[in-house]
């Protein structure tokens, strides 16, 4: 054994004497964490004979938990060893430090399951996603059994509260609104006016722009928009509630956070979407009618004739329905998810997203299926 | 280990919302190696005052020295070179849930040291063990109660070896024993690293077990009217800190 083979960086602050059996360790200069210190397990093979360990400190200066971290080492090293320990030479801090680091004893380790494998994996998620039909399911009827207790007045929830959601889904969602629809008629304008003029009908982007936009477009973007704007906001809103208990809070009052969190929301979302809707095929007629008149040379009033010939209450009816299921649906999506989540901040981002994922999701799949049955009913 | 030097000076310090001032006039010190205490009423200011300390909230007015520099006077550079000799335990723990409890210990070791992972991950295990937690590296704070939450926040408040450590409500919510068992950690921390320490609480238990300064803020008065160890106040302070330190016996 050689008591020389310490590296060069750390003679300064640590120096070996004694005998193979019955060797000393010495601290000293300055044990501060954030300049690197040495750790006992690279020299810890020097001491493979020793029976009793000496542990001291000789100018020491300034000490931090570095020094610490260093004595538990030797420390735990020896006991795993059945190795004695003399501490005295320690200064008192030192010692009370490291009987703080063993107070406690460790718990037994946790077991963990091994990790599944590839296939497990692709089917556990296959169950999840399996599992989450019921639950949604469920979720739906008790939605149903709270609007029965509301249209009864048995529901209880603030109206104030309900006052609030509506200037939020509604007023507040204009601008964003606004601008999404006069941007997408934009784009539909453009998209069919350069084809149209080639046959000389660029008086049909009245046609295509208004039918469009009221029967499927309007309703599709300010589905979308609720989805990121209002569902991400329910969710995040009520899986907050659910981590700081306030929904458990409801619970235990006998209050049905269905009833005072959920359908207020959901009703918000039923009532005020149509409306939106209504606004933004308006906004997507006039952003039509703007890029006809301005860059096709279309005559305002030819436009605003064929737009009136083209579109008929049909259109409306198809367009508000479809909004007022996606507006539904992205409540639904929200409220879930909210209602779902665990408890942490983590859960809480988790949930927001999924609620947006959801809502599109939603949104999609129940557009392909009304554009199916209205195209069979002839509407 | 108490070594009477100013590490802490208030100095005319008036914290407020708005124009509604909360308290006024703070002046007071604390000296290196001090358990100060800042006691007073629910809703006197005394989490404002914590926050005003350790540069979460800009003061109305007045300002706050360590080791004589002005601190909300220094560049923002600055004032992170500050904060970084602050451990602060917040009244929750406030552990970053989506991380281990050794990734939360470690975290502030890996973004301002240069140590090795290895050496890290020691240090991590080192301070999880100090405050009773060893074994628990690989849990999530929502996997463990609201006690060992407390300590694993103190284990994350140190470990960058800070000069000054801030408590914010530590002992609220827990038991006794807890509670108790948390104090006496704070004591030996302060004796063992020579710490700062600055607790916000009202638990009369815990300012007599471990304070030896305190000052009292006054919801009413809306200033500071103690200043000095708790045990004396509660004999020879005026009526309102009295009646406050002997639960409404004096």
């Amino acid at each position: 054994m050689n008591f020389d083979d310490i590296p060069p960086d750390w003679r300064s602050q640590l120096a070996i004497d004694g005998s193979a059996e019955e060797p000393s360790l010495w601290l000293s200069g300055e044990w501060v964490l954030r300049a690197g210190v040495p750790r006992y397990a690279t020299i810890a093979a020097q001491f493979s004979e020793a029976k009793r360990i000496r542990l001291g400190a000789r100018d020491l200066q300034q000490w931090d938990s570095s020094a610490v971290n260093f004595l538990a080492g030797v420390v735990r090293d020896c006991r795993a060893r059945e190795v004695d320990i003399d501490d005295a030479a320690l200064p008192e801090g030192l010692r009370r430090m490291l009987a703080l680091v063993f107070a406690v004893p460790p718990p037994p380790p946790r077991a963990t399951a091994p990790a599944p494998g590839m296939l497990a994996s692709v089917g556990n998620s296959a169950l999840r996603a399996w599992r989450d039909w019921p639950a949604m399911i469920e979720f739906a009827g008790e939605i149903l059994l709270s609007l029965g207790r509301f249209v009864t007045g048995r529901a209880r929830y603030r109206r104030r509260d309900f006052a609030y959601l509506i200037e939020e889904v509604g007023p507040r969602a204009l601008p964003i609104v606004s601008l999404i629809s006069f941007l997408v008629g934009t784009i539909l304008a453009y998209m069919g006016a350069v084809q149209l003029a080639l046959f000389g009908a660029s008086i049909y982007i009245a046609d295509l722009v208004g039918i469009g936009v009221v029967r499927e477009v309007a309703a599709l973007m300010t589905g979308i928009i609720l989805a990121g704007r209002t569902g991400a906001a329910y969710a995040a809103q009520i899986g907050t509630m659910q981590v700081n208990e306030e929904i458990d809070a409801l619970r235990t009052l006998g209050v049905s956070p269905i009833d005072y969190l959920v359908l207020p929301r959901m009703m918000a979302l039923v009532l005020m979407v149509p409306l939106l809707t209504l606004y933004a095929g308006i906004v997507g007629i006039l952003a039509g009618m703007t890029i006809a008149v301005l860059v096709f040379d279309v005559g305002f009033y030819e436009y605003y004739n064929e737009t009136l010939s083209a579109l008929e209450l049909k259109h409306f009816a198809v367009g508000l329905i479809k909004g007022t299921v996606y507006g539904g649906l992205v409540g639904f999506a929200g409220c879930l998810r909210g209602m779902q989540c665990g408890r942490s901040a983590q859960a809480v981002g988790e949930s927001t997203t999924s609620a947006v994922v959801l809502g599109i999701l939603l949104i999609t799949i129940s557009a392909s299926v009304l554009t199916i049955v209205f195209q069979k009913l002839g509407i | 280990m108490t070594t009477a030097a100013p590490h802490i000076e208030i100095r005319n310090l008036t914290m407020a919302y708005g124009d509604y001032v909360i308290q006024r006039d703070l002046n007071f010190t604390i000296n290196r190696g001090d358990i100060f205490v800042i006691m007073g009423g629910s809703g006197c200011g005394k989490s404002t005052l914590l926050r005003q300390m350790i540069g979460l909230v800009h003061p109305a007015a007045g300002t706050v020295l360590y080791d004589g520099e002005d601190y909300w006077a220094a560049s923002p550079e600055q004032q992170l070179k500050r904060q970084r000799g602050f451990g602060i335990l917040f009244q929750a723990g406030a552990l970053w849930s989506s991380l281990t409890l050794a990734e939360n210990v470690a975290l502030p070791l890996q973004e301002f040291t240069d140590l090795a992972p290895d050496l890290i991950s020691e240090v991590v295990s080192l301070k999880l063990s100090l405050v009773g937690l060893g074994g628990f590296e690989d849990f999530y704070p929502s996997e463990i109660s609201g006690g060992m939450k407390k300590r694993a926040g103190l284990a994350r408040a140190m470990a960058l070896d800070p000069g000054i450590l801030f408590f914010d409500e530590p002992s609220a919510g827990l038991d006794p024993l807890s509670s108790r068992r948390l104090d006496d950690l704070i004591l030996e921390l302060r004796d063992s690293l020579g710490a700062t320490v600055v607790l916000v609480t009202h638990e009369l238990a815990s300012i007599f077990a471990i304070a030896n300064n305190s000052v009292f803020l006054d919801a009413d008065t809306r200033t500071m009217i103690a200043y000095g160890d708790p045990r004396e106040l509660a004999e020879h302070g005026v009526d309102k800190v009295r009646t406050f330190l002997k639960r409404g016996e004096a």
